[in-house]
């Protein structure tokens, strides 16, 4: 009986530990992100991308080829990209008739389209086009989302997810207060119209220790109208968002604050010993001498005893 | 009083140099600083915003606004120095953002490692190097080198006494290895098959050589029995047939491994389990079988009907009762058509042309 043929395992040592870096992990890695071109991209389309890249480059790769297919019909050679380059953003630019300078940005989950928004640039600066510094790669800008409409429209509910998981770049502990120096800013209209505008903000002098904040627009700012959707199912989402058992922070038990903030907490007490209670003393329920005699004799022999038993023990 | 109104002034010249740093908002604004993110609900000014020469300044007027509140925030957090540099230590994000890929799940024991864990047996750490008697040497026990060290050391070996003397040790010994070998993968695929609830075929009586023995053979054929639709029930038995025994027949023949139960640990438990089967008992209802109770009523109503029918029979007759001859002869030939009609029994009826 000869050896029976092997499943599938990684010949070399490095192939194994590329395999287990791509295993889930309870914190996971920066997301990377792909940037790729479908059907004949017109020159704005690939420009916007091309900056969103820019803006993005550390942990993105932007992908020149053309590639003949539509995203909202037949996903799968954005998955097997993804997969490939290990990514979980994407975005891809196109151009046709019916939706000219077309840009869609999505997200995936264990390699399968999770969200997926199509956006038409409408106006659009390069950030070539602003002649001034630029902020320094891989920065982790802030992040503003003004108009009431993100909240209340649900597909822009979920582009303001999308939008803060693509510029988010990574969970910091702490910030350097000089580092702060680049805000993206997205304003929404009930028309669906998103303006996306892009500064460099400038610390001056307040006179206090907070400084007053100045802006400097270095691009790039794109008008975005919003087109069609494709957005996972509530049940997806909420799986794609669940936290692991291990980054949960541990209830601690019979703790509570009030509203005021003080720290209550719940002590278990024994059982009372209700025989043994103090009540009122009164004189007629005292133990007359005759009685504290015979006590006292009882307990002496009680000890008398005892001794005994020890010494027999012994 | 001339000094305090000459500091005022001189602050109040001070503050005039410097911009402010308050913003005004109708509504607040919700931060998350854990993700440097801020959103205004407030109403945006549709109006500037659709005119094209002050949208861009509207929208920075109103970026830096929200920009200075964030900020504001952030310098309010405790700071700390490091290598030069002032550090703010933020705060857990607020914002949930989804995995890229799903919350990794619990590696799935093999039996081995379950078997270990139910009995509290810890792998012991082996030595890689052995000391050789024969030898006189370190050996390792495994991996480099282990090789060149056994063929040293089997240079030559013994054919035991009751074993053919024409066999060849090496070869006996290289097939048992991988025999070895075999079997680990098998079970590394049977742990695997179980960890991802793949049902497996079951394997069949292993052969070992050519002529298989007794016990083997009689497994053989209570298997084979067995191997019926009704599981060998109605099979024939043979004069002096034993039933084989031992381990793995009960596992080839369906219905037969019994699941046993696990010992009640506690008194309580046995107690509880007691009363609760009493309770079961006592308070049994009566099943009723819908279809039986119904076929039952129709058939009693049926019994009923043709009874009284019987007994109605008699009045009708007429004439014919006279002689008190029930059985009815009569010349005439019985004509088909005429009777209870019963719609399941097909009447031929007579034959037409």
């Amino acid at each position: 009986m000869g050896v029976i043929q092997r499943i599938k395992k990684p010949t070399t040592r490095k192939g194994k530990k590329v395999l287990l870096s791509r295993e889930p992990k309870p914190i996971e890695d920066t997301k990377q992100s792909i940037f790729l071109q479908a059907r004949n991209p017109s020159e704005r389309a690939r420009k916007v991308l091309k900056d969103l890249y820019d803006l993005k480059k550390p942990d993105a790769a932007y992908l020149s080829r053309k590639n003949d297919f539509v995203p909202f019909e037949d996903a799968t050679l954005i998955e097997k990209l993804c997969y490939k380059k290990d990514a979980s953003l994407f975005g891809v630019s196109s151009h046709s008739k019916k939706r000219p300078h077309n840009i869609i940005l999505g997200r995936t989950f264990n390699y399968g389209i999770l969200d997926m928004i199509e956006l038409g640039a409408e106006n659009f600066k390069a950030m070539s086009d602003f002649h001034n510094m630029k902020v320094l790669a891989g920065i982790k800008p802030c992040l503003l989302f003004n108009g009431p409409v993100w909240e209340l429209n649900q597909d822009l509910k979920r582009l303001k997810s999308l939008f803060t998981d693509f510029f988010y770049r990574e969970k910091v502990e702490s910030v350097r207060l000089q580092g702060l120096e680049h805000v993206i800013s997205f304003s929404a209209t009930d028309d669906g119209t998103i303006y996306l505008r892009s500064y460099r903000i400038h610390l001056k002098k307040s006179g206090q220790r907070t400084p007053r904040i100045e802006l400097e627009e270095i691009g790039p700012s794109v008008d975005f109208k919003l087109r069609r959707t494709k957005l996972a199912s509530a049940d997806l989402f909420k799986e794609a968002c669940r936290i692991p058992k291990e980054l949960k922070p541990i209830a601690k038990k019979n703790q509570s604050t009030d509203a005021f903030g003080t720290k209550l907490g719940r002590i278990h007490m024994g059982k009372q010993d209700i025989n043994r209670l103090q009540t009122r003393k009164m004189k007629g329920l005292k133990k007359s001498t005759e009685e504290k005699k015979q006590m006292l004799l009882k307990k002496k022999m009680a000890k008398k005893e005892a001794k005994k038993g020890n010494m027999l023990n012994a | 009083m001339d000094i305090v109104n000459e500091i005022l002034e001189k602050e109040q010249k001070k503050a005039e140099k410097y911009k402010p740093i308050t913003v005004e908002k109708h509504l607040e604004l919700e931060l998350d600083v854990g993700t440097l993110l801020a959103f205004d609900t407030n109403d945006l000014d549709t109006k500037l915003l659709k005119s094209d020469n002050q949208r861009d300044a509207y929208l920075q007027s109103l970026a830096r606004d929200n920009t200075q509140l964030l900020l504001n925030k952030i310098w309010e957090l405790p700071t700390e120095r490091i290598d030069e540099a002032i550090v703010v230590k933020l705060p857990q994000p607020t914002t949930v953002l989804p995995r890229s890929k799903p919350v990794p799940k619990p590696k799935p024991l093999t039996k081995w490692q379950e078997f270990a864990k139910a009995k509290g047996i810890t792998k012991q750490k082996k030595d890689k190097l052995k000391w050789d008697e024969q030898l006189q040497k370190w050996v390792p026990l495994y991996g480099f080198r282990k090789a060149a060290a056994e063929k040293e050391k089997d240079w030559l070996i013994e054919v035991p006494q009751n074993v053919d003397p024409m066999t060849d040790m090496y070869e006996k010994k290289a097939s048992e290895k991988s025999e070895k070998v075999a079997k680990n993968e098998l079970q590394r695929l049977k742990n695997i098959a179980r960890s991802r609830k793949v049902n497996i075929p079951r394997v069949g009586l292993p052969v070992t050589s050519d002529k298989a023995n007794a016990t083997q053979l009689s497994t053989a054929a209570v298997v084979a029995k067995a191997s019926t639709a009704s599981l060998g029930k109605f099979q024939d038995k043979l004069p002096k047939e034993k039933e084989a025994r031992g381990k793995g027949v009960h596992e080839l023949i369906p219905g037969k491994v019994r699941k046993r139960n696990a010992p009640i640990p506690t008194p309580q438990m046995e107690r509880e389990n007691n009363l609760n089967l009493i309770d079961r008992i006592l308070n049994k209802r009566p099943k009723i079988d819908m279809d039986k109770a119904v076929s039952k009523h129709i058939h009693k109503e049926q019994v009923q009907r043709s009874e009284e029918k019987k007994s109605m029979k008699p009045v009708k007759g007429k004439g014919k009762a006279k002689g008190g001859n029930v059985t009815n002869f009569s010349a005439k030939k019985p004509k088909a058509g005429k009777g209870q009609r019963n719609p399941n029994k097909k009447n031929p009826g007579r034959k037409r042309r």
